[in-house]
């Protein structure tokens, strides 16, 4: 075998060129050991399949790889498939996604691929009709004899071209973006057929010969036990198979993760309905353990307390705010506060698991990280990555809950037990009750301006229930500084400038949200110095824009991006009464976004949001409709917490547990959104899918201000009095 | 638990399956060729269901929500679950053309009603509606979308020249997290002006 490329087809006698490596689960091929992130199958008959790592949880990554691919491998877009890669891990080491990198960082090595691909194939052509490859071109999914015309399709040659030395990646040719045909256009998304017949396969949907289906009972106190249980009534519901305890999963040494599996009792049955009617039955009592004096209450009193006290770490200090703030100068001082936020995926966590009599275990799971998943499932079962099959399905949304493993890992509890596949799935209720929530916040910000309106101070506290120390190791633990989610900077010219952090405690478990820390981080920031322009009686905008001056690349893209908002919304223009437009901007990665709000206040107080004009700079956008898609999802997303989303917490518990009691945007709320694109040159520089989340809640809240003249400073907004 | 239904629930397991014309053995092959149904102990009285214009015989208890038997004994795993509630429209399927929410309507409910999945709005991806959602691109995740599309097509042939209040009053039973909203509102309008 050559330089990667394998050439026999497992299935038949068609040669089959596979750029990088093979697919020995898929029957394809034997294993190679180069490591290109690309994956290019073709076959005689000119079947083309692109192979991508990125998990597809809505993000539109699926289509955006495939897209980088087939532009260089000059393939025909309407006749490609695209599969997901399987976890093989000597061959795939990057089938997590998170951040919203899976355009970036895949930009390079996935073209590199596709045009290894392209290069191997003219040679081949050039070599039967002995010209030189120079004399060839391609050309969707054809090799063209540039002065005679004569053709050759890919499939006709794959078989040559699979005998043929590859050309290292870092010496392929590369297309300039003027040569693009397929980048940087607005494709249809290559999973869109499956999503509207019904035909996409979710970790819901997978279906195996012989499963059985479970739910668990978790003591909704977190922390909490079980402290009596009589199973007789559960196991006399029709249908139910087993019914048993499963033990809470702490920290992992393996993986170096506390996986935060609370454990409880596992109902297993022949189907999804006999499995939950079953956990109806259990006659159960809890402990509610150490966290059961824990409420929002008792938090907010705690945040109050840290927010005035001492911090755990300074994490900025420029110049002497205390000094700065002790002067004669304006002063203004605001507290910000954010609620714990549920992901509510629209598919609830769930996995299948087969641990199977030949000692490997198969899992199906809709997770952000199928290569994460498999390391997890072992160190579980104290067995080798080898032995462990992940299929990574579609997910029912993400927002990074499915970078926790919690759920992989009880699936797996629950199936050793039974020998069978096993389906564990979790209701409504219990994924809104057992989430990784967004960070609850209290951040207290204190400003100063001088008799120019330049803003002369800016103090800023944050206090939070951190995401780190809820998974993290003991040992990264031990430095107060690990986690702490206060800023190092903001954006804006201060001459006097401090940042801290205090550390609040909470038995909520917390991780990844959309855009992490970013949405209390820019709501309180963007909030903030809205209000220092009132103060220095200046327009929001041109207020921004003075404290933005200077060469810097990252307060130019800034400015781009709010001026470029503005314009686009009419921005200083007249409304009617009680309406009134916000603006709010943020880095978040290497992507830039502005986004103006405009709201009223009717009679009975509650916000109404009718329009949202953003303005985005990613860099070069490889697919823009997604883009654009991902921004409007963005800011639809960010308007739960902002209209009506709140994770309570009384005794220990999440007081929420389903869409009656977590409201989350719903159709008539949802405004009218337009998303402009900044011009990218270049490359995709960064993420568009949590982009659009932090700038959304100041905006609002600086909208309602400019409609009503009253300051919000706590999510979410029910009324404004 | 009505009578009936405690007794049914007493002798039978909810997914042995029956076809009108062949028992299907539990461990035969359903949708995916992949098998479906597993518990084979005990035949109940069975139920008649027509769906997709196929009559099936199913043994299962009375009050087993219609989701379920799609999703578990049918393997017609279009129809989502979202809430169990009816808060969501996930799990939206039409009777006698009519948006219903399947989790919220046992079995023993549908009676003679005509149920209709994603999977048989059309063939082909034909309907005005499935056009109408590839063409503005909708679907991100795609989890919520067979109910988006199920309501929006019952919406739609009641309804056939909808405000954007109408379609906004009809959608909004339907959540979608990764919030495609806008984008729903345009292929209803799409395929309301491709119709006309």
């Amino acid at each position: 075998m050559s330089a990667g490329v394998s050439r026999r087809d497992a299935m038949g006698a068609a040669a089959t060129l596979i750029l990088g490596f093979s697919l020995p689960a898929r029957g394809r091929a034997e294993l190679t050991n180069r490591k290109v992130n690309a994956w290019i199958s073709i076959t005689q008959d000119n079947r083309i399949t692109l192979f991508t790592e990125t998990p597809e949880m809505g993000q539109g990554t699926r289509t955006a790889n495939a897209m980088m691919l087939a532009e260089e491998l000059e393939a025909d877009w309407s006749v490609i498939h695209v599969e997901q890669a399987p976890t093989v891990p000597a061959v795939y080491k990057h089938l997590t996604t998170g951040g919203s990198d899976g355009a970036a960082s895949t930009w390079l090595p996935l073209r590199q691929a596709g045009a290894q691909a392209r290069e191997l194939l003219v040679r081949a052509a050039a070599e039967q009709w002995n010209c030189g490859a120079g004399d060839c071109r391609a050309e969707s999914g054809s090799i063209i004899h540039i002065s005679t015309g004569r053709r050759l399709r890919y499939g006709d040659v794959v078989e040559a071209a699979s005998k043929l030395t590859a050309t290292e990646l870092s010496e392929v040719r590369l297309k300039t973006p003027k040569e693009f045909r397929i980048a940087g256009k607005s494709m249809p998304r290559v999973d869109t057929p499956a999503k509207v017949d019904g035909s996409a396969i979710f970790g819901l949907d997978i279906r195996v010969p012989g499963m059985l289906f479970a739910v668990i009972a978790r003591c909704p106190h977190f922390g909490g036990k079980v402290t009596s249980l009589d199973t007789s009534d559960a196991e006399a519901v029709p249908g139910v198979k087993a019914v048993f305890g499963v033990p809470s999963i702490g920290y992992v040494p393996a993986i170096e993760r506390n996986l935060n599996v609370a454990g409880g009792i596992a109902v297993v049955a022949t189907s999804t309905w006999a499995a939950s009617q079953g956990r109806k039955a259990l006659n159960l009592t809890w402990d509610k353990g150490a966290g059961a004096s824990e409420s929002t209450a008792s938090l907010r009193q705690q945040f109050q307390e840290k927010a005035a006290g001492a911090p755990t770490v300074v994490t900025a200090e420029r110049g002497n705010v205390v000094v700065a703030l002790a002067g004669d100068a304006k002063k203004i001082e605001a507290d910000y506060e954010m609620p714990f936020q549920a992901h509510a995926t629209m598919e609830p966590m769930n996995t299948t698991v087969h641990v199977r009599d030949d000692g490997r275990i198969e899992v199906w799971s809709p997770t952000q990280g199928g290569d994460l998943a498999q390391k997890t499932i072992a160190a579980v079962a104290g067995v080798s990555r080898d032995n462990v099959i992940v299929h990574v399905t579609f997910s029912g949304g993400s927002f990074g809950r499915r970078y926790q493993w919690d759920y992989l890992a009880e699936a797996y509890q629950v199936a050793k037990r039974m020998k069978v596949p096993v389906q564990v799935m979790r209701t409504r209720e219990d994924d809104i009750r057992h989430d990784f929530y967004l960070q609850y916040s209290y951040q207290r910000l204190t400003g100063a301006i001088d008799g120019a309106g330049n803003i002369i101070a800016w103090s800023h506290r944050t206090v939070s229930t951190p995401i780190r120390s809820v998974f993290d190791s003991p040992d990264l633990l031990r430095d107060p500084k690990h986690g702490a989610e206060s800023l190092d900077s903001i954006p804006y010219e201060a001459p006097n400038y401090r940042s801290d952090y205090a550390r609040a405690s909470s038995v909520v478990p917390r991780a990844w949200w959309r855009s992490v820390s970013s949405p209390f981080q820019v709501f309180a920031v963007e909030c903030f110095v809205d209000e220092l322009a009132y103060a220095a009686g200046k327009d929001p905008l041109e207020f921004r824009l003075e404290h933005l001056r200077g060469d810097q690349a990252d307060k130019a893209a800034l400015r781009r991006v709010l001026q470029a908002a503005a314009e686009k919304s009419d921005w200083g223009k007249p409304l009617p009464a009680n309406h009134g437009r916000g603006i709010a901007g943020c880095r978040f990665g290497d992507t830039y976004v502005a986004h103006v709000a405009e709201v009223s206040i009717d009679g009975d107080e509650k916000p109404r949001v009718h329009r949202v004009v953003s303005a985005i700079d990613c860099g070069f956008a490889v697919n823009p409709d997604n883009v654009r898609a991902q921004i409007e999802g963005g800011i639809n997303f960010a308007l739960t917490p902002v209209l009506s989303g709140e994770i309570s917490v009384r005794e220990g518990a999440i007081e929420q547990s389903n869409f009656d009691t977590y409201q989350v945007l719903r159709m008539k709320d949802a405004p009218d959104i337009e998303v402009h694109l900044l011009p990218g040159e270049g490359e995709p520089r960064g993420g568009v899918g949590e982009s659009g989340v932090p700038p959304l809640a100041p905006a609002v809240a600086n909208a309602i201000f400019a409609a009503t003249g009253k300051r919000v400073r706590r999510l979410p907004i029910l009324r404004v009095v | 638990m009505p009578a009936a239904a405690k007794q049914a629930v007493q002798t039978g397991c909810p997914i042995t399956i029956q076809h009108s014309l062949t028992t299907i053995h539990p461990n035969s092959l359903g949708r995916m060729g992949q098998r479906v149904g597993i518990c084979s102990q005990i035949v109940m009285s069975s139920i008649g269901l027509t769906v997709n214009g196929k009559r099936h015989e199913l043994a299962a208890a009375p009050d087993t929500p219609l989701l379920w038997v799609l999703r578990d004994m049918l393997g017609l795993t279009g129809t989502k679950y979202g809430c169990g509630l009816g808060l969501c429209g996930a799990c939206t399927v039409h009777l006698d053309g009519e948006a219903a929410r399947s989790c919220q309507a046992p079995l023993s409910s549908v009676g003679k009603r005509r149920v209709t999945t994603i999977e048989g709005l059309s063939v082909d991806r034909s309907h005005p509606i499935q056009r109408a959602w590839v063409a503005e691109q909708v679907s991100q995740c795609g989890y919520c979308q067979p109910g988006q599309i199920m309501q929006a097509a019952a919406f739609l042939a009641k309804t056939p020249h909808p405000t954007r209040e109408q379609i906004d009053q009809a959608m909004s039973g339907n959540i979608c997290r990764c919030a495609t909203y806008q984008r729903i509102r345009r292929a209803i309008e799409r395929a309301a002006t491709e119709k006309a």
